[in-house]
């Protein structure tokens, strides 16, 4: 047991690293207020919209002092008057002579009092509604989902001019209804939410520690449900806006309180006589849930960091490559009779604003036929990276900063077409996890026929009997059945052996496998090992298999490199450097490897 | 919190776990009766692999699976089948360190706030205080306390899961795979800590791998799950040398060695050991 | 897949009755007011007493509905209380009005979305951009005042196209197209706008899963890894995103008829609401109801067909 060391207090400076090397992703959920909000005042957008948005309420609080005329001031000789005319009123005048700029003014009251409404109704029903579903589940779940499909399935306004013989034309219950047809847009929300965070482990780690449902709900929950909701209150109060003018243009609104909808109504009746009469009306209305939409989006933006990720701007990425081509290269020609060789291979992601950060730097490695290769490393060490850069496979974010992929004389990584034709008939991919890399919409037979015919001219038929037997091959017991199957209906192990035959059905030389064991029980993994070692000496086949696991390296490679922090520490042949590893990293690896038997 | 005579910290007895998914299906047995001691201060390891049951045996001993039947008793009290409340005054003895070490604490709370979330008595004061010996206890910085958990690595957040086990002083940890998402070194440490813990505060841990080197590594007793049943039971340098069912010799043959010319040898052994058994499954 | 069709198929039946029946017991529950509105404000007590009586207002809502249902169960909707008119008849004349719109707009939403969709998520660039501007555009700009803009515009302004008014198909299949043009447009900047952004984000989803990644290590080009693998996986989102759509843009459709002055379904509930013409208001929401079922059923089936999990389970 002595090779579990106690540890000293403190922290170890490998332990403190958060995640060095792996694509920074937006992990961060962005609730911390203050820099939420920060990134709020950074956005010109954002900040247009909630100006313009206080601008309105300024505008209808104090509308009785901006108007130059009372709503209903009747001037006839401005009826149907153009705006911006002669005359006094400065938006031109409706059919019955009123002061169309007053009127828009005056009705911003009403606007304002809807959007209370609608938010309020929808944001206390849905939210409500959606904690007690999320929190009792069972029946209450059932029926509560129901009725919100129910209503959503509804066209709100359809049956708000239904209810308007019940209602009659009062904007502010129309607009109060409205406000629960809208809700299971925010009960959804919030169960999805709830859902999600129940099956999080420090939701389980607060039960054990003794805290009360209650408890639960107001510290995890409703702190999680916060800032989806104030995202979608922007979209809320944009479609609450567009309904409110509808109903208005539509005539069910109160024809003696002035409204945006209702302006725009007399406008567009008038519309031969005025045309530029609906301009007004019309944009405020536009602008109004412009600004709604675009203050959703960019909360979104703000508090969930959303994808769009700022990408590396090209001269940074020039930059970096010219750096990595000045450095002095030792070779860049081939190992000698070696199936593939990668030279100064380095990598880069887009790190903060538009810098780029290289995750894999000057990676030398090379192949031999029948050599099973260990690329061994920790997570964040760019191991996988390296991978996916010999397959040409490389998410789309991560540039290649320099160095070359050298398969029989040519370099697959400044040639896209070479490497593409390459794929799949020389170099073939196995990956880690077997059930996400199969589609699951599709037999496993049709899928591993379309990739096969991608690249082999085959019948169908001849294909159905070569790929039959690489099945059974493999070890599957009954190929036929399988060739049927869909991918839910077998086991990971069984999943993994049909990736190794796509992999094998166009008889490659090369097999790039990015921890093909990691997924894995371990008494299937070794079945897998036994299968990839007899595939190696049948065929021939170079292997790169990247592993962090020091017992599939003893296990299958025959040569071993060790990676750290995107560079190659150590190279040697597999007992040689068990036996005597040189560099100090490589002897950590080893001492921290535990051993189920020895002592 | 006196201890009773010699007699076990925990004990499951004849544990059946069973999952209903329709009304009118079969439940799922997950867990077929199962029985397990733990003295005070031993770690028992559970092994097995997916499927076997062992992490509902874990989450059934922290009142998070359905017991269907058979009793589960920490110091002679059963805890199994208690209401939320009674379980905060009778099981606040047993906390749990699980998998993830980033789904297992709120990202948006302070670290301070997750270690001082399950403490109810005492000031405020005390109750710093009390989170400052916490984060010393698990070798984190005092000012730790002030940041968020999306701002440390995975084997700083686990020690972080430690600290916040550790805050009801319990006497037994259930260690739900803790660092099968870690790093072999970062592994290392955080299972270097967890042994110095007990020697300190002599805390018996159920500790559940699928990996035998961890778990010998950790384990007094061994116990070997499949289906949902203890096929074996041992110390834990009697399962991983000469272990009998047959099952535990798959397992073990299985395993890979960190050595090549061992690793090589147990190869072969694997082979006769497969046509052995299938020939004997054959007679 | 034949109980789960049946599963949905009950629980859209479940929906009709109880929206229809909710709706009922609204519009339905104050007879005196109905009575008084059908007759004006000048008639007198006994004249609206006696009206309720004979229109069947005096009886429980309750009773009324289940008369109403026996109606629905022998294919009828009741009788205009205004022109005595059957609701059936008069649904049936402005049906094709609706149906033709939202038909058309639907179909073209579906094909414009999967395409720009599909190729914003695929190429990014420009195309993507602008499509994130459209789909903004979309949401911020109403539909009706889209119409209202497209009426100034071309059919005022320019005087290319018809402003308002509706060609029956049948009378002249060349006017009918050109009396749909501008009211098809007018809805399908919204629903584009937010149909192709969502199944681009449908779309990308399936492109970053690993197995997308996998069927490029096998040597299969982008095309047909995008139109055998991606658009099955992406098909069962995006019919949802369709069938919310089709429903948002039904009530949509009300404003547009009003816009274009096209006597479709929507107008005919909004002339009858107004004067209280009940059953016809309420014959109106239940075709809408019915659409809203039958759209969401074919999703769901479609769905699930497409979804080996469901199909064979």
């Amino acid at each position: 047991m002595s090779t579990v060391q106690t540890t000293q207090a403190g922290l170890d400076a490998r332990d403190a690293r958060p995640e060095a090397g792996t694509p920074p992703g937006p992990r961060d959920d962005g609730r911390g207020g203050d820099a939420a909000l920060r990134r709020l005042l950074h956005d010109p957008l954002a900040l247009g919209a909630m100006g313009y948005v206080a601008l309105v309420v300024v505008v209808g609080v104090f509308a009785p002092l901006i108007a130059p005329n009372s709503p209903n001031f009747v001037d006839l000789s401005q009826a149907n008057a153009a705006p911006f005319s002669d005359g006094d009123f400065l938006l031109g005048g409706d059919s019955s002579g009123r002061d169309v700029l007053s009127r828009l003014l005056w009705a911003t009251r009403g606007t304002l009092v809807a959007c209370v409404i609608v938010l309020v109704v929808s944001t206390v029903v849905g939210v409500v509604g959606g904690l007690l579903a999320g929190y009792f589940r069972g029946r209450t779940e059932v029926v509560a989902s129901w009725i919100a499909d129910a209503i959503m399935a509804l066209p709100g306004i359809v049956l708000l001019i239904a209810l308007y013989s019940v209602i009659g034309p009062s904007i502010p219950t129309a607009m109060a209804v409205f406000g629960v047809l809208i809700a299971p847009a925010n009960y959804r929300l919030v169960r999805a939410v709830v859902a999600q965070v129940r099956g999080e482990l420090y939701i389980d780690a607060a039960k054990v520690s003794g805290l009360s449902d209650l408890r639960i709900v107001f510290r995890h929950v409703l702190t999680a449900v916060r800032a989806p909701i104030l995202i979608q209150s922007g979209y809320v109060l944009a479609a609450g806006i567009g309904i409110q003018a509808g109903l208005e243009f539509l005539g069910l609104g109160n024809p003696s309180v002035p409204s945006w909808g209702g302006v725009l109504e007399q406008a567009f009746s008038a519309i031969y006589l005025n045309p530029q009469g609906v301009v007004a009306p019309a944009v405020l209305v536009s602008l109004t849930t412009l600004a709604f939409v675009l203050l959703g989006n960019a909360l979104r933006d703000a508090l969930q960091g959303s994808g769009r990720r700022r990408a590396a701007t090209a001269d940074r990425v020039a930059e970096a490559r010219a750096a990595r081509a000045a450095r002095p290269s030792p070779s860049t020609a081939p190992e000698a009779e070696a199936l593939v060789t990668v030279r100064g291979l380095a990598i880069g992601y887009p790190d903060g604003e538009s810098d780029v950060r290289a995750v894999v730097d000057g990676v030398d490695l090379c192949v031999h036929r029948g050599e099973i290769h260990g690329l061994v490393g920790e997570s964040g060490s760019g191991k996988s990276q390296t991978a996916f850069a010999m397959l040409g496979l490389l998410p789309k974010d991560a540039t290649v900063l320099g160095g070359a992929v050298l398969f029989d004389g040519a370099d697959l990584l400044a040639d896209p077409r070479a490497m593409r034709r390459a794929r799949g008939t020389r170099i073939a991919y196995v990956p880690q996890e077997p059930m996400s890399n199969l589609d699951p919409t599709i037999t496993i037979g049709r899928q591993l026929t379309l990739g096969l015919r991608a690249v082999k001219r085959m019948s169908k038929d001849q294909a159905r009997t070569h790929l039959l037997g690489l099945l059974g091959r493999v070890g599957i017991a009954d190929p036929e059945a399988v060739f049927a199957m869909y991918p839910h209906q077998i086991s990971g192990g069984m999943a993994q052996r049909v990736l190794i035959t796509g992999a094998i059905a166009g008889d490659p030389e090369l097999i790039v496998a990015d921890e093909p064991t990691t997924a894995l029980d371990v008494t299937v993994q070794a079945d897998v090992l036994a299968l990839l070692r007899e595939l190696r000496d049948e065929r021939g086949l170079g292997m790169l298999l990247v592993t962090h696991d020091l017992g599939v390296v003893a296990d299958i490679c025959d040569t071993v490199s060790v990676m750290r922090h995107g560079t190659i520490v150590e190279h040697q042949e597999v007992r040689a450097l068990f036996a005597a590893p040189e560099h100090p990293y490589t002897r950590e690896l080893l001492s921290s490897a535990l051993d189920p038997e020895e002592a | 919190m006196t201890t009773t005579d010699h007699g076990p910290l925990l004990r499951v007895e004849d544990l059946v776990v069973e999952y209903r998914s329709g009304r009118l299906r079969a439940p799922k047995r997950v867990i077929d009766d199962v029985s397990l001691e733990i003295a005070p201060g031993e770690t028992l390891g559970l092994v097995g692999e997916s499927g076997s049951g062992k992490t509902t045996i874990g989450r059934a001993v922290l009142g998070l699976a359905p017991v269907t039947s058979g009793r589960i008793l920490l110091d002679g009290t059963q805890i199994s089948g208690l209401r939320r409340r009674e379980r905060r005054d009778r099981a606040r003895g047993v906390q749990a360190i699980f998998q993830d070490p980033y789904s297992s604490l709120n990202p948006s709370m302070s670290i301070a706030d997750i270690l001082a979330e399950p403490i109810r008595e005492g000031t405020p004061a005390s109750r710093r205080e009390r989170v400052r010996e916490l984060l010393d206890a698990v070798g984190l910085p005092a000012d730790a306390g002030r940041r968020r958990a999306r701002e440390f690595s995975g084997g700083q957040r686990q020690r972080i899961a430690i600290a916040r086990a550790l805050a009801l002083r319990p006497r037994l940890i259930i260690c739900d795979e803790p660092t099968s998402a870690l790093d072999m070194s970062t592994q290392t440490r955080v299972l270097g800590l967890l042994r110095d813990i007990q020697a300190r505060t002599d805390v018996s841990y159920l500790f559940i791998s699928h990996d035998l080197g961890v778990v010998r590594a950790m384990s007094d007793r061994t116990a070997v799950l499949l289906g949902g049943r203890v096929v074996e039971e041992g110390t834990a340098e009697q399962i991983a040398r000469d272990p009998r069912h047959p099952y535990s010799r798959r397992l073990q043959m299985a395993t890979p060695v960190a050595d090549p010319v061992l690793q090589a040898r147990r190869r072969e052994e694997r082979a006769t050991l497969l046509r052995e058994q299938a020939r004997s499954a054959a007679a | 897949m034949i109980g789960f069709t049946l599963r949905r198929l009950a629980s859209a039946l479940l929906l009709v009755v109880v929206v229809t029946c909710a709706t009922f017991l609204l519009i339905f529950s104050d007879g005196a007011t109905i009575a008084r509105a059908t007759l004006g404000e000048s008639a007198t007590q006994e004249a609206v007493e006696a009206k309720a009586v004979q229109l069947g207002l005096d009886q429980p809502v309750v009773t009324q509905y289940l008369d109403w249902v026996q109606g629905v169960l022998h294919g009828s909707l009741g009788n205009s209380y205004f022109t005595g008119e059957p609701v059936t008849a008069m649904l049936l004349t402005r049906l094709p009005v609706t149906l033709s719109l939202t038909v058309i707009v639907v179909l073209l939403t579906a094909l414009i979305s999967v395409l720009v969709g599909t190729l914003a998520a695929v190429r990014g660039g420009w195309l993507d951009r602008g499509l994130q501007l459209l789909a903004v555009a979309g949401a911020a700009v109403p539909g009706f005042i889209v119409a209202i803009i497209l009426v100034l515009t071309v059919a005022v302004g320019w005087g290319a196209l018809p402003a308002t008014g509706y060609v029956p198909v049948t009378t002249d299949p060349g006017g009918w197209a050109r009396s749909l043009v501008l009211p098809v447009l007018a809805i399908l900047v919204g629903s584009v706008g937010g149909a192709a952004q969502q199944f681009r984000g449908a779309i990308s989803d399936v492109l970053q899963q690993d197995f997308v990644r996998t069927l490029r290590s096998r040597g299969i080009g982008e095309f047909p890894i995008v139109a055998r693998h991606v658009l099955r996986a992406a098909a069962a989102p995006g019919l949802t995103i369709l069938s919310l759509q089709t429903i948002g843009m039904l009530g949509g459709v009300v404003l547009i008829e009003q816009v274009f002055a096209l006597p479709g379904v929507g107008d005919l509930a909004l002339e009858t609401t107004m004067r209280s013409d009940v059953p016809v208001v309420m014959g109106c929401v239940v075709f809408t109801v019915l659409v809203v079922v039958v759209v969401n059923l074919v999703a769901d089936v479609v769905g699930a067909w497409i979804n080996p999990k469901v199909r064979l389970a």
